[in-house]
């Protein structure tokens, strides 16, 4: 059951990217380029997801429970550390080289061209050498 | 709209995030329990552009440029603890000052990337 509810969820997200215009990079850097010929659009496709997605944080923050019955796992580490701002603005150089962040990067392997699959074995790998480095460090 | 609606639907039924970098993270970290719902996200995400088509997409041109851009985009969401998805959408709409700092940490990056490469004579 939790495995389909969550496809259900992908599936509608991953719609919503495909029709916002999100998984194409022209757009994107359209968007991020506000010194050039700024494409705002995208500014109000992640409100209106914000706005649509506000209210069921509210509800679960009440609930505490699923739907499903399952405990509601909400991120509360309130703190703002050195490390969420260096990896900020590391995804943010990235993001702002390709125009693509996961989401999409996901979404576009769809379209079968290589440099999609490229881009998207690049990120696992970041991501798993990011992995190695941390948990060296918590066992020291 | 309908982004936030599937943001919605995970959170209501199974009482998860719907960070794309923290569940794409924790599938290859392998993480302890139930791998299960995160898959079938990923492959839902996948679904409609498979059956719908991608449409115009503008991919990088060369191959270090999708490198270089990938290696930063997973080697900071996973230092970030976090995305577009994570900090951008959901953790805005859970009112978390965290992902409202880091949202506007990667936004102006991307910004400045962005006006480096296209402004800068990068490209």
């Amino acid at each position: 059951m939790k495995f389909f509810t969550a496809l259900l969820a992908g599936l509608i997200f991953g719609a919503g990217l495909l029709v916002s215009g999100m998984t194409n990079p022209a757009n994107v850097l359209g968007f991020l380029d506000i010194f050039g010929e700024w494409r705002p659009q995208l500014a109000i496709v992640m409100g209106a997801a914000v706005l649509t997605a506000a209210p069921s944080f509210w509800a679960v923050r009440r609930s505490r429970r699923s739907l499903l019955g399952a405990p509601v796992d909400l991120p509360d580490r309130r703190h703002i550390d050195k490390l969420l701002l260096a990896g900020a603005a590391t995804f943010g150089v990235g993001w702002g080289l390709s125009g693509i962040c996961p989401g999409p990067g996901i979404v576009l392997l769809a379209s079968g061209h290589g440099m999609a699959y490229l881009f998207m074995a690049a990120v696992i790998a970041g991501m798993w050498l990011v992995q190695l480095i941390l948990n060296k460090r918590a066992l020291r | 709209m309908l982004i936030g609606a599937g943001t919605a639907t995970l959170l209501l039924f199974n009482g998860r995030i719907a960070g794309v970098s923290g569940i794409l993270g924790n599938v290859i970290r392998e993480a302890a329990g139930e791998q299960g719902w995160r898959l079938g996200f990923l492959l839902g995400l996948l679904v409609p552009a498979l059956i719908l088509g991608t449409g115009p997409a503008l991919l990088p041109h060369h191959w270090a440029w999708a490198t270089g851009s990938g290696l930063l985009v997973g080697a900071g969401t996973q230092i970030g603890s976090g995305c577009t998805s994570g900090h951008g959408v959901c953790g805005l709409a859970n009112l978390s000052t965290r992902s409202l700092a880091a949202t506007l940490v990667f936004m102006t990056a991307a910004v400045l990337t962005v006006l480096v490469v296209r402004h800068g004579g990068l490209q």
